[in-house]
């Protein structure tokens, strides 16, 4: 119900979300708060696409960290190689990851529960084979180094602020492209998989295709913050895609808040922010990490939006009385 | 329940009584290893009426209705839909050919609301995917209108308008098995499989499920319900068919029915 309530404000809260990122990108100044608001964003459309695929299709992915890889690879490759244009790049990247997609999901999806994770593990692991092992290619374990940087005409995104501006408004465009299926005829019989993909095909839904679609839309918004990524630190190697990333992925659509958009914007800022924050903690840094994930799980089992809400909720109740 | 909907492509497989039975089987058999839970089963189903299947548990009624909406195919023999062979189509194929089903143990999309469920049984027929969401070009928004507008109606044929926003899983079970009828005939489907629809309601819901059974099939909707409580079925059906052990023992009109003698001893075990 209360999701019923917030689609009817919709453009509402876009509006407030554009303004958002427009006032943040003003004020921001300092270089390492623009980096780490840059690397944010890119998780986030990370952790959307995922969620679309989790969240609303109930499917599970745990070797989405690919689909990123060929994205960065693919416009490293072409841009610092071959001097192809970046923008160019951006759409070879992109259907490059569709094309792959198509071909890797019509298997595995057939494939449920357990048996998809462990598929798309595998096609996740080869992957990061690819990457590490063909180094003629893409510069091996030792990673790909000399990635241009981006720009329209003159104008430059080499500044902080203006890439701020570009992964933020990527995000915000994708946001908008998710919430509109989300609340459509694709979008509902998308959901329905989720809760019961037996009763989905006895209205006549194609779970099969539906369900291939989703995972193809997903491995694009990855190409792109993979895009993004490689353009942005210039420099890539295989551990930024390897299996712990895909996890990483996974983490965050879980922590947000599994079936919300903004849940993928609290999980990717948490897991981003989180190891920032715990430097204090030196070498026990990974075990207060862990610790913090399980707080937020037993804490929240439906994930920091439930969750907030539900505390939302809880204190307007205690005020009224 | 009006026919505002059937201006999209399912025109050619509106039933047609002119031209013999709309649903045929046809020595359907099935096996799950060694069981034979059908067995070299043939009837008709005209146009129109509602048909009730009843049998003792296991006798394989649930199975029938799997291979006619394509969730099992038949080992052999034939299911002809107004004319056409659909033994060995896809599930969704034949929903968008006008047959619908409701399960034995109800299966609402539970996280969705009620509206919901009822909005994505229209989904055969629409035709927007996920560009003209995105877009929001103007088809999709007519698209959505009628499918807002489709669903009310339906919602208040079955009487659960003033629950359309609540979370469907919360719903009392009564209402549940009225809201997956709704859902089905959202799909706009000339035939209905409804898959003991009684079970689990008190004796008041289960008459005004009665009427709606009735009401559903005087909009022309065919009617095939498989149902445990004898004085529903024998009431509201216009011809029944009895299965015992995945064979057909008999058919015939109600009253047929309950003076039948292999009926009788099937039922009650006589004459062993």
């Amino acid at each position: 119900m209360c999701d019923m309530l917030l689609s009817r404000i919709n453009p509402i809260r876009f509006a407030f979300f554009f303004l958002v990122i427009a006032l943040v990108g003003l004020l921001v100044d300092n270089a390492y708060y623009q980096q780490v608001l840059i690397l944010i964003g890119i998780n986030t459309l990370l952790a959307v696409g995922l969620n679309m695929l989790m969240g609303y299709a109930g499917q599970i992915s745990l070797g989405h960290a690919a689909f990123y890889g060929i994205g960065a690879y693919t416009t490293a490759i072409l841009t610092a190689k071959y001097q192809i244009y970046p923008w160019i790049a951006l759409v070879i990247a992109i259907l490059l990851a569709v094309a792959i997609a198509v071909v890797v999901g019509l298997p595995t999806l057939k494939l449920s529960g357990y048996y998809l994770g462990m598929g798309t593990l595998g096609f996740g692991m080869i992957f990061n084979i690819i990457f590490r092992e063909w180094s003629s290619l893409t510069g091996g374990a030792s990673g790909f180094v000399g990635i241009p940087s981006l720009s329209i005409g003159s104008l430059s995104f080499e500044s902080g602020r203006n890439y701020f501006y570009l992964v933020w408004f990527s995000v915000w465009s994708v946001f908008l492209i998710c919430s509109r299926i989300i609340n459509s005829r694709a979008g509902r019989a998308l959901r329905s998989i989720h809760d019961s993909e037996n009763a989905s095909m006895a209205v006549g839904v194609d779970t099969m295709t539906l369900k291939l679609q989703v995972f193809v839309l997903s491995a694009a918004f990855s190409a792109l913050a993979g895009f993004l990524y490689a353009h942005y630190i210039s420099f890539i190697s295989p551990g930024s895609f390897d299996f712990l990333m895909s996890v990483r992925m996974v983490t965050m659509v879980v922590i947000g808040g599994m079936a919300s958009i903004w849940g993928a914007l609290l999980g990717a800022s948490l897991l981003t922010l989180l190891p920032e924050w715990l430097h204090a903690f030196s070498e026990f840094e990974m075990v207060v990490y862990g610790l913090v994930l399980m707080l937020v799980m037993i804490l929240m089992p439906q994930g920091l939006t439930r969750g907030i809400l539900d505390i939302y909720e809880r204190s307007r109740e205690k005020y009224r009385k | 329940m009006n026919d505002q909907g059937k201006n999209t492509e399912n025109k050619d497989c509106l039933p047609d009584s002119s031209n013999g039975p709309l649903l045929e089987l046809a020595n359907i058999s099935k096996a799950f290893g060694g069981v034979q839970a059908l067995n070299d089963i043939t009837f008709d189903v005209p146009t129109g009426i509602i048909l009730g299947v009843i049998g003792p548990n296991g006798a394989g009624k649930t199975t029938l209705f799997n291979v006619i909406t394509g969730a099992y195919e038949a080992d052999s023999g034939n299911v002809r839909f107004s004319g056409k062979e659909i033994r060995g189509k896809k599930v969704h194929k034949i929903v968008t050919q006008g047959i619908a089903r409701t399960f034995q143990n109800v299966e609402l999309f539970e996280s969705m609301t009620v509206a919901e469920n009822v909005m994505v049984g229209c989904h055969v027929r629409g035709r927007c995917g996920f560009l003209d969401a995105i877009i929001k070009t103007p088809r999709a928004k007519r698209e959505e209108q009628w499918i807002m507008k489709r669903s009310s109606e339906l919602l208040n044929f079955v009487g659960l308008s003033s629950q359309a926003d609540q979370r469907s899983g919360d719903l009392p079970f009564g209402w549940q098995r009225l809201l997956e009828i709704a859902r089905a005939l959202a799909s706009e489907p000339s035939v209905l499989l409804l898959d003991e629809p009684a079970a689990g309601l008190n004796a008041t819901e289960t008459r005004q499920l009665g009427s709606l059974i009735q009401k559903i099939r005087s909009n022309g909707v065919t009617v095939l319900l498989v149902e445990h409580d004898m004085s529903l079925t024998m009431t509201i059906s216009d011809m029944i068919i009895v299965l015992d052990r995945g064979s057909l023992l008999a058919k015939g009109t109600p009253r047929e029915i309950q003076s039948n003698e292999a009926v009788m001893a099937a039922y009650l075990g006589k004459g062993k």
